[in-house]
């Protein structure tokens, strides 16, 4: 490929003046790979969030796509698959015109994730792109494969001398879960380090893609009246739920191996906790706000084996009621063995001793075939010191509690107490909510749009770090590891219930579990 | 999909039976489906001519969701003495059960001739308070949003609508000076400054902004403002010092002054062009770079020719490509004007401002 010698770099350039003002700003002409491109993520995520950048121009100039996978196919057939996970599966009816622009830049390359020659038409095929756009081009390999070929891909990249690219930038998107134990994690980092710095590493956790997850921060740093109350000297406790009302529908395979834990609890709910609980970062570059997180999770204690039964629990559904219907317990499922172990259900207690923190305890629960899909942060703050209400007056009057909605329904509630209008003086808890949906006019963009233009702009403020990925492991690891060495008949719940009645045993005298 | 929840009209009114039965109208909606629930955004009021009310309804209608959470018709009529107004409430369909459901309020109220010495006390009750208020007249009727602008913190203009270049741009300075400025004519001009800005983005092109030699707009022959918008944005971010145009063969021409070299500048009329707005445009460089953009299914045709360093060596190149992006149509535009008033652009002001250098 002919490519420019002697031109500044983009981490050389002077500022470009107009930009300033425009929401959309510039994204740099790039290639993206998606290995795995004819997975499930890939058709329900990833093509969909990239024709809907097409849309709304919101693509760089030059945007060239090339699938990976195993199965045989011309770049035809590719682009027909592309075009109807995108019909099916695009927040809007495409553009016949953008869809077509968009599908004429895709191409195909059939092999499997070891095999040389794929990377060698790979190499080919980016140079190609590049040729044709008259440019050099940065390049976004998306690894949305199964994780036991991230190592693979990662290396055969490395050997391939796709890592690196003249004064381009080359990056790597790595899919969830980085890892499935904090050996593996530390040994995944190490595999890809090997081959890329770690500012060329993006891994993916598309919670933080979500407009209320990135709101969090907002909240705590935008509002004044907060942030003073936003210790353990207000805070009585903190309630991260992730309830999900589906079964595990078909993805036994992975889910039997994987477990609540590691499916939500590892990744997903400890970024809602860093993000809860982490200090102001002196600015809201990629490295300030990772570092404030990484500190959180320094600040939890490893659990150690025999502390285990009092902080962790686990569960498993039966056979119970969902929407109606009568459902089968996790057992019965399709695909689980008959004396699977997998927990559906896990909670735990953790505490972050800081400064801020010492003393409060925060309750994160997961499950499957709960009563209700929710994923919620409820702050309780701590009674007030003295109720000089009559007896009857003050039986209503309840802690404050605060609530962060991810989903559904995302927003924020503040529970006051207020007197019932009448003779008397009787206090009732009431709700003041901001709803995402009655006070925007934009529709929210799906996560990975916004995921996929960060990786594209070099911004990692929402991936995960190295350090941060082991950290969270570093908590986890343990948990599964005991759970693992007493595997034994898992509690049961029933399914479309709160959960387990062992969840209880998690709780301090006078904490509560929020009704799911 | 929205659906009507419940009408209330009344001839004869006060704007205090219209607030209070606004008021018991949401109650009554939230009481009947708990997922019901007022969006708190934005206010609309919008001053209409009677007859044009349906025109307008249409235009608005199609905005969707950027429809205002409170949209106040304020439809008159020279000769009409009484005050007749209806108030409806809509909700579009949750997406899935257990989401919330979201309420939208329209109040048209009818009045003449005899209501406009006190129109701010007729609006004034019927907005949400503490709720930011987009004010639009789309027929004119600039004394009447001199009236109405105390209740307003933007207003929506489409500056191509005027009828005289010079009127649109006295305007428009006029209005920036007491609310924020929402003008269609540069909103519609918005992809066209995201590309400029993104093909000079590249490092090896940047350095060029400084040496633009030549800036050509083609525009719908209406739509002068947008094209002397679209340069005195150029311009205003450039730091050009742009000199009055002056009208040869059936374009306007002039030069502006940048610290390296003049910039030559034409605004060229489209007269194919059916919608409101720029056909295209040709940026040239003193490096012999020609950038040039121009309508295209599907997104903007680009076309880049002139001297590129490629392994070593200097070629000529000259490369097209479609930028994809989907037209938004002029209802679109519209809901983009809507939801931009709940947002600031720095950069419309000094455009405006350049762009009176050069048109007035």
């Amino acid at each position: 490929m002919a490519v420019a010698a002697g031109r500044p770099t983009q981490r050389q350039q002077p500022e470009n003046p107009l930009t300033a003002g425009l929401e959309r700003q510039p994204v740099p002409p790039t290639s993206m790979v998606i290995f795995g491109a004819t997975g499930d993520l890939a058709q329900r995520k990833l093509l969909p969030a990239i024709y809907n950048l097409a849309h709304d121009g919101a693509l760089p100039e030059r945007f060239y796509l090339v699938g990976v996978a195993r199965k045989e196919k011309q770049d035809e057939d590719y682009r027909k698959e592309c075009e109807e996970a995108i019909r099916r599966y695009s927040r809007r009816p495409p553009d016949p015109d953008v869809l077509k622009g968009l599908l004429e830049n895709v191409r195909y390359i059939p092999g499997t994730f070891d095999e040389g020659a794929v990377y060698d038409k790979l190499g080919q095929q980016l140079g190609e792109f590049e040729q044709a756009a008259g440019e050099p081009l940065n390049r976004a390999f998306y690894l949305s494969t199964a994780p036991g070929f991230f190592p693979v891909i990662i290396a055969k990249l490395g050997e391939h001398k796709l890592a690196h690219h003249k004064g381009e930038e080359v990056r790597v998107i790595i899919e969830k879960p980085f890892g499935t134990s904090l050996e593996e994690a530390r040994e995944l980092n190490r595999e890809v380090l090997a081959v890329f710095e770690e500012t060329q590493v993006y891994r993916i956790d598309h919670y933080l893609g979500k407009e209320t997850v990135q709101n969090l921060l907002a909240f705590r740093f935008a509002n004044g009246m907060f942030e003073p109350l936003w210790n353990r000297n207000y805070i009585d406790y903190v309630q991260i739920t992730a309830a999900e009302d589906i079964g595990i529908g078909s993805r036994a395979d992975y889910y039997d191996k994987a477990g609540a834990l590691r499916d939500l609890i590892q990744n997903h709910m400890m970024q809602l906790l860093c993000q809860v609980a982490m200090e102001p970062p002196v600015n809201f570059t990629a490295e300030e706000v990772r570092n404030e997180k990484v500190k959180v999770l320094e600040a939890i204690p490893a659990p150690m084996p025999a502390d285990i039964p009092e902080m962790a629990v686990r569960a498993q559904y039966g056979p119970g009621h969902a929407g109606g219907e009568d459902v089968v317990g996790y057992l019965e499922e399709d695909g689980v063995p008959p004396d699977s172990t997998t927990e559906t259900y896990a909670a735990l207690r953790l505490d972050v001793d800081n400064w801020r923190w010492a003393g409060v305890p925060f309750y994160l629960r997961t499950g499957k075939r709960l009563a209700r899909k929710v994923t919620e942060i409820a702050v309780t703050l701590k009674p007030v010191p003295h109720l000089a209400f009559s007896a009857e007056g003050s039986l209503g009057v309840q802690p404050n509690q605060l609530v962060l909605t991810v989903q559904p329904n995302e927003g924020v509630s503040l529970r006051i107490g207020a007197k019932i209008p009448g003779t008397r003086m009787i206090i009732r808890p009431v709700n003041m909510e901001f709803l995402y949906g009655t006070s925007f006019l934009s529709q929210s963009p799906e996560a990975y749009e916004r995921l996929i233009t960060d990786v594209m702009r070099g911004d990692p403020t929402l991936f995960t770090r190295n350090d941060e990925v082991e950290a969270q492991w570093r908590i986890c690891d343990p948990i599964i590891k005991s759970w693992e060495a007493t595997p034994g008949p898992l509690p049961k719940y029933e399914a479309g219930s709160q959960g387990p009645a062992e969840a209880e045993a998690l709780l301090r005298d006078g904490d509560s579990w929020r009704a799911v | 999909m929205a659906r009507t929840d419940a009408v209330w009209s009344e001839q004869g009114t006060t704007p205090d039976a219209i607030e209070a039965a606004t008021r018991e109208l949401l109650i009554e909606a939230h009481a009947e489906r708990e997922e019901a629930v007022p969006a708190r955004v934005l206010n609309m009021i919008v001053f209409v001519d009677l007859d044009w009310t349906g025109e307008i309804a249409n235009r608005l209608r199609g905005v969707g969701r950027y429809h205002a959470s409170r949209l106040v018709v304020l439809a008159y009529e020279p000769k009409r003495e009484r005050l007749d107004a209806r108030v409806t409430i809509s909700t579009d369909d949750p997406a899935s059960p257990g989401e919330i459901a979201v309420l939208r309020e329209t109040v048209v109220v009818e009045l003449g001739d005899r209501h406009l010495d006190d129109l701010v006390t007729i609006a004034d009750p019927l907005v949400v308070t503490d709720l930011p208020t987009l004010l639009w007249s789309p027929h004119g009727h600039h004394d009447i949003v001199e009236d109405l602008i105390p209740l307003a913190q933007a207003v929506l203009i489409d500056s191509v609508e005027e009828p005289e270049v010079d009127e649109a741009l006295d305007w428009a300075c006029t209005l920036s000076d007491r609310a924020y400025v929402v003008d269609l004519a540069w909103l519609r001009s918005t992809p066209w400054r995201e590309r400029v800005a993104a093909m000079f983005d590249p490092p090896w092109l940047r350095g060029e902004l400084s040496i633009i030699s030549k800036v050509t707009v083609r525009h719908h022959p209406r739509s002068t403002v947008a094209a002397g918008l679209y340069v005195g944005w150029l311009a205003s971010r450039l730091r050009w010092q742009p000199a009055r145009l002056v009208s040869h063969g059936g374009s306007l021409v002039g030069t502006a002054h940048a610290s390296r070299q003049d910039v030559a500048v034409r605004l060229q009329v489209a007269p194919e062009l059916a919608v409101p707005g720029l056909e295209g445009l040709t940026v040239e460089t003193a490096a012999g770079h020609m950038l040039r953009l121009d309508r295209g299914r599907g997104g903007l045709r680009a076309h880049l020719a002139g001297p590129q360093v490629v392994s070593g060596r200097k070629q000529q190149t000259d490369r097209e490509w479609t930028i994809p992006g989907a037209s938004r149509g002029e209802t679109g535009v519209l809901g983009e004007g809507i939801r931009q008033a709940l947002l600031r652009d720095p950069t419309y002001l000094p455009a405006l401002q350049a762009a009176r250098s050069m048109l007035l």
